[in-house]
């Protein structure tokens, strides 16, 4: 099959890779070992391989890694580690929000977008925007109570409080 | 209408001294959340090795079917393709699906199956063949390239009819896959006795478990010759049926599980290990399996479908006198745990109620569905679903409070459930009924079609394994130079926070902050073995074992403190990592000084604790009289519906569940046990149902088997409660498994408040609720 050197730009690195055109961003951010973008369906259903492609939330089961050539991708290892955790990351621990785990990530990237765009959303607003984000474990409450708690921390130190 | 108050007020709790603790009951963050908040955690599927190869499962199309003809000789020729294996290949390859065992127990008949089917398939999932090849592309492709010719043989897809004579046999001698029966007193005489008899028949689906990661594992064989499977699995115990699959001595397999993406019972059977090391010992190779979502929904166990028939006397006050129920369990294609689930959901068939006269029989059926298991609740749910609308209809046909018909029922501690086992914890199932319905506040008015109903479910659920079982857990716990804490123990963490009970309750005996103690985990060769993370078991079992060993850790460190102190060891206590005298805290030496005058002195800093659970003979299957469980949980969820009788569609609008956990060891977990557990019975109750079309799964995908996302239900309300009566340490009881099972029953005694029409089949879809309206109005 043909193949293409597509140009990545993950979480602050650069990569160049020689692809074939039917590779799913999925499958090329795990082979480069961003492991933290979790397969749990590669059919857009769950959610768990979300990440962001120029800022905007996408399922990179659903991009084809050709589409993304050129394209800054972060995905949730991108945004913090455990020495220096994201507000979002710090609130899920704190809140008790994750179980297994396995939705994490990508629930997270969804709620970084949200938070990007809307810094005071609704409870409304928060279940819309992780509602193509499954969770068997949570029953999303925890989730919900996490996402506000890191909009508040984040208006907290916007304020300067 | 309406067969609920608009209004109850809680009982008050009984009074509880409950001793106050440092670590154990806050809400702490847990010890593996930050690596999992950040992505660090490393799940089953995320290793790779060099020269790592990729498998993949060639699996039957059909659901019944002789083998004619098999020919794997294209795809072993294909570039790329480093080893085929067939059931040809593996003259021993029997796997026993039988109960994940440390006692090795009787096998049930039927147990033993092929890993790789020779000449028969039974559903449509059966393994066939195992392909592993340098890239996951070139081993799909090899799939293709195996041929197959099928002499399709008849199947049987209904458990009724599989039970009738001339039904096609699934695996010899018949169809019937276990028996349990309870025979409590005189049923003839108490139906005699009865002022009305009430009988309704009660249906439950298959169920998907949806954990979010599908099966996974890598295996390579190491400098030793031992098969290394570092798996996403609920038992590392498996190592012992594995090696007996792949033909080598226990010895020469390790289980290394890794942090579970989700297992709800899906992963306590084996899933890929057996293949991973096949294929590991043939080509001497690290080898990689990972299941689709599809392969995982398809090939993976089902919660059993039930048909539950209850037959239950009752006196005009209220009282039951008499009950007889029948329960059908649809094994599917292999027996897996269904004579254990079945056996489950005979022994809480009753409900939490005291019946004098009891006859309970229940079959399990073997079909050609999908194979049915372990799933979180393991009968108790389909029991609960029956049992609690049951209840319902016999204060509707008494024209009473359904409350008021429970509160005389319910059992209290000291009464003997139906097999005659005492009740020995506290049964705080009014103090949890009620709160949870007083929580739920004012009620809706309806809404012209809208119609506005409430509905409340209490249940009782094991926590333990059956206690014939002879069930054991080990931990270690040591005490570190600079006075850090370590502990070792083979549990699984299925993300329900196993791991940090283990964590907070070695802090709290040992007086260290949470952040203090490493626990290495889930390896069975390198960690003691824990047993199973099932049946709610491991809080009470290894939660126990690490009490002990810390305990005993903490023992010797007091007493070599007493004589530095010239205390008595009563005397002294330590927190946040200081030994000190109670009576003159300024009197304090760090635990790290201690722990080095300790081992200056060659005294023990370490200890490996056995927790015993009770042990008992099995009971006679043609009547269970006697214990079979450590002890029980208690509660009751309640909620309000809105049913649109126009649409049929069901909202939940409100949702409280009330549970007596014995002792929250993490409140916030605890919390998050209740209301995930509430969900998934939610889902349950409304959405989710996997389709099996004579054999042909219809629902393999997460677009087609819906689970709850965050817009279908409203939060539930998780109201703990401590009776501090619990077999766990610290007087906890399990919570896990009991979360999920008064979720569906409530929901469908709040359709029929709203409407005045039961609905007695799971899920309650809105085609279900126009057509039971329909049938009202004829």
């Amino acid at each position: 099959m043909e193949t293409k050197v597509v140009t990545l730009h993950i979480n602050g690195r650069t990569h160049q890779v020689a692809l074939p055109p039917n590779r799913t961003l999925l499958q090329v951010l795990r082979d480069l070992g961003y492991t933290d973008v979790k397969n749990g369906c590669e059919k857009g259903d769950c959610g768990a391989c979300a990440v962001l492609l120029n800022g905007k939330p996408v399922n990179s089961c659903l991009v084809l890694a050709w589409q993304a050539d050129g394209a800054e991708i972060v995905t949730n290892a991108g945004l913090g580690d455990q020495a220096h955790p994201h507000v979002i990351q710090e609130a899920f621990a704190d809140a008790g929000a994750i179980q297994c785990g396995y939705c994490t990530p990508g629930m997270i990237v969804s709620a970084k977008a949200l938070l990007d765009r809307n810094p005071h959303p609704t409870d409304d607003e928060i279940r819309e925007a992780i509602s193509g984000n499954l969770c068997r474990c949570t029953g999303y409450v925890k989730i919900v109570e996490a996402i506000k708690l890191a909009a508040e921390r984040m208006a907290a130190a916007k304020e300067g409080r | 209408m309406g067969l609920y108050k608009s209004k109850y007020t809680a009982k008050p709790l009984p009074p509880v001294d409950l001793p106050e603790l440092r670590v154990v009951g806050k809400p702490l963050r847990r010890v593996d959340a930050l690596a999992k908040a950040v992505g660090k955690t490393v799940y089953a599927g995320d290793f790779s090795m060099p020269g790592m190869l990729h498998a993949k499962v060639f699996r039957s199309t059909v659901p019944s079917a002789r083998i004619k003809r098999l020919d794997v000789s294209k795809a072993r020729a294909l570039p790329g393709v480093a080893c085929v294996l067939t059931a040809e290949d593996l003259p021993d390859g029997k796997l026993v699906t039988d109960i994940p065992g440390q006692t090795g127990q009787k096998i049930r008949k039927g147990s033993v199956t092929s890993v790789l089917a020779r000449d028969r398939v039974r559903f449509v999932g059966d393994p066939i063949a195992l392909v592993a090849a340098e890239t996951l592309e070139i081993a799909e492709k090899a799939l293709e390239l195996i041929e197959i010719e099928y002499e399709e043989l008849p199947g049987v897809f209904d458990p009724l009819e599989a039970m009738k004579p001339g039904a096609p046999i699934v695996y010899e001698p018949d169809n019937i896959v276990a028996r349990w029966r309870i025979r409590k007193g005189d049923v003839r005489a108490g139906m005699a006795e009865a002022d009305l008899i009430i009988e309704n028949t009660y249906r439950v689906p298959f169920v998907e478990h949806a954990y979010l990661e599908p099966e996974a594992g890598v295996a390579w064989v190491d400098e030793r010759g031992v098969i290394n499977i570092r798996v996403s699995t609920q038992v590392v115990e498996h190592f012992r049926s594995i090696a007996k699959a792949v033909g080598v001595p226990q010895n020469k397999i390790r289980t290394i599980g890794t942090m579970v993406g989700g297992g709800f019972g899906g992963k306590e059977d084996i899933t890929v290990e057996i293949f991973l090391a096949l294929l590991a010992k043939h080509t001497q190779r690290p080898v990689k399996l990972v299941y689709t979502r599809e392969e995982s929904m398809m090939s993976q166990s089902k919660r059993h479908p039930f048909v539950i028939t209850h037959r239950t006397g009752v006196k005009r006050n209220g009282r039951i006198v008499a009950a007889e129920i029948d329960l059908v369990a649809d094994s599917g294609a292999y027996p897996y745990l269904s004579p254990y689930v079945l056996l489950y959901a005979v022994v809480m068939a009753t409900g939490p109620y005291r019946i004098p006269n009891v006859r309970v029989d229940g079959v399990a059926v073997a079909t050609n569905n999908p194979f049915t298991s372990a799933f979180r609740g393991f009968g108790g749910p389909q029991a609960a679903f029956a049992y609690e609308q049951q209840m319902d209809a016999i204060a509707e046909a008494l024209g009473m409070d359904p409350m008021e018909v429970r509160r005389i029922n319910y059992l209290r501690t000291g009464d003997t459930n139906a097999t005659g086992q005492v009740i020995e914890s506290a049964t705080w199932l009014e103090e949890t009924a009620t709160r949870a319905l007083e929580a739920l506040g004012e009620k809706e008015p309806d809404r012209g079609s809208v119609k506005i109903g409430r509905g409340v479910a209490s249940y009782f659920q094991s926590y333990g394994r059956i206690t014939w079982l002879h069930d054991t857990s080990r931990a270690w716990v040591g005490v570190e130079l600079d006075g850090t804490v370590v502990v070792r123990s083979g549990v699984p963490d299925l993300g329900a926070g196993q791991v940090n009970s283990l964590a907070q309750i070695a802090a709290e005996v040992l007086g260290v902050p949470l952040e203090q103690v490493t626990v290495y985990s889930t390896d069975s060769a390198l960690t003691p073995l824990a047993g199973t993370s099932t049946a709610t078991r491991q809080l009470y079992m290894s939660g126990n074992a690490t009490y002990q060993a810390a305990s005993a850790v903490r023992k010797v460190l007091l007493d070599r403190a007493s004589k530095y102190f010239e205390e008595d060891p009563e005397d002294l206590d330590i927190a946040e990592g200081r030994i000190f005298v109670k009576h003159d805290p300024d009197q304090s030496i760090s635990l790290a000084e201690m722990a080095q005058i300790c081992a200056a002195e060659g005294l023990p800093l370490s200890n490996l604790a056995l927790f015993r659970a009770p042990f008992t003979d099995p009971l006679d299957p043609e009547n269970l009289r006697g214990r079979v469980f450590p002890d029980f949980t208690f509660g009751a969820q309640a909620v309000e519906v809105a049913v649109d009788t126009e649409t049929g569609e069901v909202t939940v609008l409100k949702s409280v569940a009330c549970h007596d956990v014995g002792r929250a060891i993490n409140r916030a977990a605890v919390e998050g046990q209740i209301e995930g557990g509430s969900s998934q019975g939610l889902g349950y109750a409304l959405l989710e149902e996997y389709i099996v079309e004579e054999g042909i799964p219809k629902t393999v995908t997460l677009s087609e088997y819906l689970i709850p996302t965050s817009m279908d239900f409203p939060p539930t309300k998780a109201i703990v409660l401590e009776s501090g009566s619990g077999k766990g340490p610290f007087g906890a009881k399990g919570i896990g498994e009991p979360s999920l099972t008064p979720a569906a029953p409530a929901v469908a005694n709040a359709v029929a408040d709203a409407i005045g029409l039961r609905i007695h089949e799971l899920p309650i879809t809105p085609e279900k609720v126009l057509e039971a309206l329909r049938k009202a109005e004829r």
